[in-house]
């Protein structure tokens, strides 16, 4: 039965283990606001002690927790979280940072230029490729419409 | 009251990231990008940016800011200088983001050992 083709998707399902759905969910949610909590209280402080204004204040918070995320991959601290987490870790700008961090300390012992600074993008890219495109192309459909009426 | 708005909205838009690995089977690659290009539609009608203000942090810290800001940045470009602005005005808010990620990640890939 196993061995066929057709019906194995079927016939694994026994021997699969379930997903808790639930309980995955609760673990993203808590761990996801949590980020986005600690995103805040950097903002609040920016706008506090730096007088950033509120829309200023978005881009040196960005930074200092992809600075944390760094961090925290390179102590082997976020890949802990992550694998509760889920897309909790994920989602937020620290998981951009992550995959950066991971994907260049995976391949350090190939060099410094063929290891580090040419995969540091090789799971990351696709952030940039997909909101590249998707800017470029809604940008100039808003841009005709607009020059339009 | 920012920061619980914060801790529900960024919370609820990971779970549906969550749902969309659990219950669509997508990668999390699969489920970054559509992240980030849903974060440039919602920009279209400037939901995103009610969203900002409503939520703070809870919108701008989830990788949907990330298309959101992109989309921003070329379109305040393109405004001024048409449809060369969109390619000159891309990576004009997201610039801090990109260069930390790259400044941090190189800088502890070169000093920290890889673990496990």
């Amino acid at each position: 039965m196993l061995n066929d083709p057709k019906n194995y998707s079927e016939s694994i399902k026994p021997f699969q283990p379930e997903v808790p759905y639930l309980m995955n969910c609760v673990k993203a949610f808590l761990v996801g606001g949590l980020i986005s909590l600690i995103g805040q209280l950097i903002q609040t402080f920016y706008v506090h002690f730096f007088h950033f204004s509120n829309q200023e204040a978005g881009n040196p918070t960005v930074a200092t927790l992809i600075l944390i995320a760094s961090l925290l991959t390179g102590f082997g601290i976020y890949d802990k979280i992550a694998r509760v987490a889920g897309a909790g870790s994920i989602v937020p700008v620290t998981g951009f940072a992550n995959s950066i961090t991971s994907a260049a300390l995976e391949h350090k012992n190939e060099g410094i230029v063929l290891g580090i600074a040419t995969n540091l993008f090789s799971l990351a890219g696709e952030v940039i490729v997909f909101g590249v495109v998707s800017a470029a192309v809604l940008g100039m459909i808003r841009l005709f419409i607009e020059q339009i009426f | 009251m920012i920061f619980l708005y914060a801790f529900l909205i960024g919370g609820a838009i990971c779970v549906v990231g969550q749902l969309l690995m659990d219950v669509f089977k997508l990668t999390p690659a699969h489920v970054v990008a559509s992240f980030v290009v849903i974060g440039a539609v919602l920009d279209v009608f400037g939901i995103y940016d009610r969203l900002i203000a409503f939520a703070g942090a809870g919108a701008t810290v989830p990788i949907t800011s990330f298309g959101h800001s992109i989309l921003h940045g070329a379109m305040a470009e393109g405004h001024e200088h048409g449809y060369l602005g969109i390619a000159i005005g891309i990576f004009k808010l997201t610039s801090a983001g990109i260069t930390s990620a790259i400044l941090f990640g190189f800088l502890i890939a070169l000093f920290f050992r890889p673990k496990g």
